[in-house]
């Protein structure tokens, strides 16, 4: 569990989390980005960007 | 045989956990790269990249993809995929040029730099006909045109509020097909899976919402792929093809159009995703996509020892 930066609430993570990797707040709705596994920090994810994409 | 591979990432979507559970699994040492964090030196090759074998490119940001292998390139460390198929892949107007030079049936398009120039375009195409930005992904801002008023609007709107690339205007012929398009996943024109997505809309992507189900291609399509993937120059591609009439029917009848030819490719994408793909196939993706990665890294140390 760690917080949401949006909303304050508890997040909830998976076991395999990896840095670079976006998990939705359920609380809020926001897109949150893990820049760190140990312990996870969550930072607000970047926007989509126009060159985005395969 | 391990090896040290290097993964070029801003985000790690779905696909490129699929592709570090494979690596580590199989017990590859994976350098993660994040491209935000990373300096690129002219001329000195950074010590954290001197032992990788091999780089995967999984940018998601198509400038950051063009200018990272062109880096790696320079610094001697072999980038899946190249700078020169990324190049192609990434600029809609050169990938159009190289499916048409390489004699790949593609849709039928027309570049212009002007608003007049574009509507004249658009006249000739008539309506409906599509319009495309040049740079893009995920089908977004693709605009289907069915009148000459919708015309001009989008064209105003792309000349006045959009980025110098949106007044490059791409206008292509809008192909009927069944409701569907075909992605193929390909490593150096070898089809690894196929699947097609369906919609109601007439865009057909998975990253708009679009139902998958697997998709036997024939041999016409598999050869379409290899041609596609070598008109790019290769690599682990997503090629994406159109039904130009109803192919089940004429595999019934067990023969092509009097012209021969079934289908048209309209695009071949450099970073391509697998999740839906890989959710569609029995295939496991990213295992075949890791045995060809394998592959591909052992291929480049033989030429190494030949050239030494």
């Amino acid at each position: 569990m760690t917080e949401c930066v949006e909303c304050g609430a508890e997040v909830s993570l998976h076991d395999d989390l990896e840095a670079g990797e976006i998990i939705d707040c359920t609380t809020c709705g926001a897109e949150l980005e893990v820049v760190d596994t140990e312990p996870p920090v969550l930072e607000r994810a970047p926007e989509l960007e126009e060159d985005w994409g395969e | 045989m391990t090896l040290q591979i290097g993964i070029l990432y801003s985000r790690i979507r779905k696909d490129e956990k699929l592709l570090l559970s494979e690596l580590r699994e199989r017990d590859h040492e994976v350098i993660k790269i994040d491209v935000r964090k990373q300096e690129f030196d002219v001329g000195a090759v950074p010590e954290a990249f001197a032992d990788l074998d091999l780089v995967v490119d999984r940018c998601l940001a198509t400038s950051r993809s063009l200018y990272a292998t062109t880096f790696f390139e320079s610094y001697g460390v072999p980038v899946v995929n190249s700078h020169e198929t990324a190049d192609t892949c990434a600029d809609k107007v050169k990938n159009s040029l190289a499916l048409e030079g390489a004699g790949v049936p593609t849709p039928e398009t027309s570049v212009a730099f002007t608003k007049e120039t574009a509507m004249d375009a658009i006249e000739d195409f008539g309506y409906p006909c599509v319009l495309k930005p040049v740079v893009g992904s995920w089908g977004r801002l693709m605009a289907k045109i069915d009148s000459p008023d919708a015309a001009e609007a989008i064209l105003e709107h792309k000349a006045t509020l959009g980025h110098y690339e949106h007044k490059v205007f791409y206008v292509q012929e809008y192909v009927e097909k069944p409701g569907r398009d075909i992605r193929v996943l390909a490593t150096d024109g070898e089809p690894v899976a196929a699947m097609v997505r369906s919609s109601d809309h007439w865009i057909t992507n998975a990253a708009k919402g679009a139902e998958t189900d697997v998709f036997e291609l024939d041999d016409e399509a598999q050869e379409l792929v290899r041609k596609a993937s070598d008109a790019v120059g290769g690599g682990l591609l997503g090629v994406d093809l159109m039904e130009t009439e109803d192919v089940s029917e004429s595999h019934s009848e067990g023969s092509q159009t009097e012209s021969g030819q079934r289908y048209t490719v309209h695009e071949v994408n450099h970073t391509v995703e697998f999740k839906a793909l890989d959710e569609a196939v029995e295939t496991d993706v990213a295992s075949a996509v890791v045995d060809w990665l394998e592959k591909k890294a052992g291929a480049d140390d033989d030429q190494l020892e030949v050239t030494v």
